[in-house]
């Protein structure tokens, strides 16, 4: 029963140390200690290393280093060096953005200057990983479905914390560094603008999010189910299908109709992905750019259904009593 | 395989307790109170409410007195506020008093023994004078918010003679020098323990700032506020939350916070109630900051004000709406304040130790 329940991987291979062939004369600048580790291995390969980082690896490395720690020092700073609060209250703290009165100059760095040069490494620093992802996958000759994956990412980064607050006209818009204050920043931002689950590309972004964790769990069930029929193989099954991909498209196709292809399932999981974030990014980026109250135009366009009020009929006391 | 299992079934247990240890014990009890599907509905569980219940039991009237006779300021000296009070209802009402602000202390807490009760020698009498016209003001003129339940110093003092939740304007938590304090980023107790703006209190309930921060029109705004404000009102929400024990839901439909069509009336109440307190703290609570000795003051020199759990202390009403005012009609309108006499000889000298069974059964009954 254990070995279908738990998520460890069950057979390990235990080989010796490969360092990968040559490509692109970048062998000599791997780096790392070879290593196998059997806990690894019960998640994924055992092996550890070589990793190659080149220039824009370490230009990125360097980079978010920066960022993180402008970060955790005004973290820091902020219960005024005292390590136990910080231990304490990480969780709570955050580099906060500039406040509405400096619109998009350059405040000063202690109301929200760090927030803007922290922003920026961080930024330079995913934006040379990307560069770093494309530019390896070119190398080893891969497609770049990883880079492009991982730009629809950046875009939600990028619309949340530098395309809307500048069409905005304010920093102050944009989102703090911290555990919490961020998830508070986030039902702030739905309170102010009237609700995100009227945004139909919030209501796209969900269907997306949830569609992926669907198809994830049905592709992962799928191939772990007929992986005794050669499964495993899913790719030679694409142009030959074997009795692994037989059983799987018949179960789909006989329980609800219609089934995906073994190429076609991927494609699906990238563009769920991929979609989540494109949509997402959409969404808030009209969010008080163009739309100032979800729940509003949601009554604008025959999205709001009507309930039936229970009880007395409730009127805005400002209008009643007039301005107290 | 045996022992891997055990260790499993282990780290799982331990991890449930962990990650459950803060939880109630279900199962909650829940009622509606808004459409099907609107999540307008409060989940308790029972066993708070029997703790709800336990601190929430209003004390015994005082027996009532014939409301005839001489009025307290023709007898008594230096009485500005219930001097139009019979002598009987003026002594019921500060046996009253004693017992629901000093039941330790007694007389004495605000009268100085051998002095007479005229002398306002201790900052808790003239603390009290002005707490009675707070209160009586509250019941006469904030009906919208303490309708039908009325107030005492009961709802608020429970036996102590300062109430248990007061707040102060918050300083904030120390930052290192040079930085900028944010007022929010370090869990707020205000707020629930989230990481919202610290001190709600101060624009909101001492201050008039404006607590409207969500869109009013479908599309772009210009002159909308910033989102920095949501958090503030966020925060305050928050605390409304806590001090009444009820979820968002009980006011708001939270598919649209803002608007009043949606609301449930108790929203106008605590509309009010915003108010009541705002006026609380700025017409009779910060008066009283010159002549409060230091340890009741705040970080900033300020007196301890008002908020919602001051009276609330987690009841959706406080004392579970009960009402306490029919008891004690005196203090539900305003008296006429009379000018200040100075306080010459007492006619009555103060035993030096007084019980407050003395003043109830005493002679003007």
């Amino acid at each position: 029963m254990m070995e279908y329940q738990n998520i460890f991987t069950t057979v390990q291979v235990t080989a010796p140390d490969y360092p990968g062939v040559p490509v692109e004369d970048t062998l000599d600048e791997r780096t790392g200690v070879l290593k196998h580790s059997y806990l690894m291995g019960k998640l994924g390969d055992a092996q550890i290393g070589p990793i190659y980082l080149g220039p824009l690896g370490v230009a990125a490395l360097f980079s978010g280093t920066i960022a993180f720690v402008i970060i955790g020092l005004n973290m820091f700073a902020s219960v005024n060096w005292d390590l136990s609060e910080f231990v304490r209250q990480l969780f709570w703290l955050a580099l906060e953005p500039p406040g509405p009165q400096y619109g998009l100059s350059f405040p000063p760095l202690n109301d929200g200057g760090w927030w803007l040069i922290a922003g920026a490494f961080l930024t330079l620093s995913i934006m040379l990983w990307w560069w770093r992802t494309f530019a390896l996958a070119n190398n080893y000759g891969m497609g770049n479905h990883i880079a492009w994956a991982f730009a629809a990412a950046i875009w939600l980064y990028l619309v949340l914390g530098f395309i809307r607050p500048v069409l905005m006209g304010s920093w102050s818009e944009a989102v703090p560094f911290g555990i919490f204050p961020h998830l508070d920043w986030t039902a702030a931002f739905s309170l102010r603008y009237g609700n995100l689950f009227y945004n139909p590309f919030h209501m796209w972004s969900i269907f997306f999010l949830y569609g992926s964790a669907v198809l994830f769990a049905m592709h992962g069930a799928t191939i772990l189910a007929t992986s005794r029929y050669g499964a495993d193989r899913e790719i030679d099954q694409i142009t030959d299908r074997g009795t692994a991909a037989e059983r799987g498209a018949l179960f789909w196709r006989w329980t609800m109709g219609f089934n995906a292809s073994m190429e076609s399932i991927h494609k699906w999981a990238w563009w769920f992905g991929v979609l989540t974030c494109v949509t997402g990014g959409i969404g808030i980026l009209l969010t008080g750019t163009v739309v100032e109250n979800w729940y509003l135009w949601g009554i604008k366009h025959g999205l709001v259904p009507t309930y039936p009020m229970i009880g007395e009929t409730v009127v805005d006391p400002l209008l009643t009593e007039g301005a107290q | 395989m045996k022992t891997l299992t055990t260790k499993l079934f282990a780290t799982a247990g331990l991890g449930i307790t962990l990650l459950l240890g803060g939880c109630e014990m279900p199962p909650p009890e829940s009622t509606q109170w808004g459409y099907r599907g609107t999540g307008m509905e409060g989940v308790y569980y029972p066993s708070t409410l029997d703790e709800l219940a336990a601190n929430n039991i209003m004390p015994e009237a005082l027996p009532a007195v014939p409301a005839g006779g001489p009025k307290s300021k023709d007898v008594y000296q230096n009485v500005q506020v219930l001097g139009d009070l019979s002598v009987g209802e003026f002594t019921r009402l500060m046996a009253a008093i004693t017992e629901w602000v000093s039941p330790e202390e007694g007389c004495n807490y605000c009268h100085v023994a051998g002095e007479g009760f005229a002398a306002d020698t201790l900052y808790t009498k003239k603390v009290a004078r002005v707490m009675i016209q707070m209160t009586q003001n509250a019941n006469q003129n904030w009906n919208q918010h303490v309708g039908g339940a009325g107030v005492t110093c009961y709802t608020c003092h429970r036996g102590k003679n300062v109430p248990e939740y007061v707040w102060n304007i918050n300083p904030g938590h120390t930052v290192a020098g040079g930085m900028k304090n944010q007022m929010q980023n370090v869990a707020s107790v205000a707020a629930g323990l989230s990481s919202l703006p610290i001190d709600p209190f101060t624009p909101y309930l001492l201050d008039a700032r404006n607590g409207r921060h969500a869109g009013t029109t479908a599309l772009r705004d210009e002159g909308g506020v910033s989102l920095k404000e949501s958090e503030w009102g966020y925060s305050l929400m928050m605390h409304f939350s806590s001090a009444l024990g009820v979820n968002c839901t009980y006011c708001h439909n939270s598919r649209a916070f803002s608007r009043w069509e949606e609301s449930s009336p108790q929203r106008v109440t605590a509309w009010h109630g915003i108010r009541m307190v705002r006026e609380m703290n700025n017409e009779y609570v910060d008066p009283t900051t010159d002549w409060l000795p230091p340890h009741r003051l705040g970080k900033l020199g300020d007196a301890q004000k008002v908020n919602c759990e001051t009276c609330h202390q987690g009841a959706y009403k406080p004392l579970l709406g009960a009402n306490m005012i029919k008891d004690y009609p005196n203090l539900a309108r305003l008296a006429q304040a009379e000018p200040e006499a100075p306080a010459e000889d007492a006619s009555e000298d103060m035993p030096e130790t007084m019980e407050m069974g003395g003043m109830t059964t005493g002679g003007y009954q």
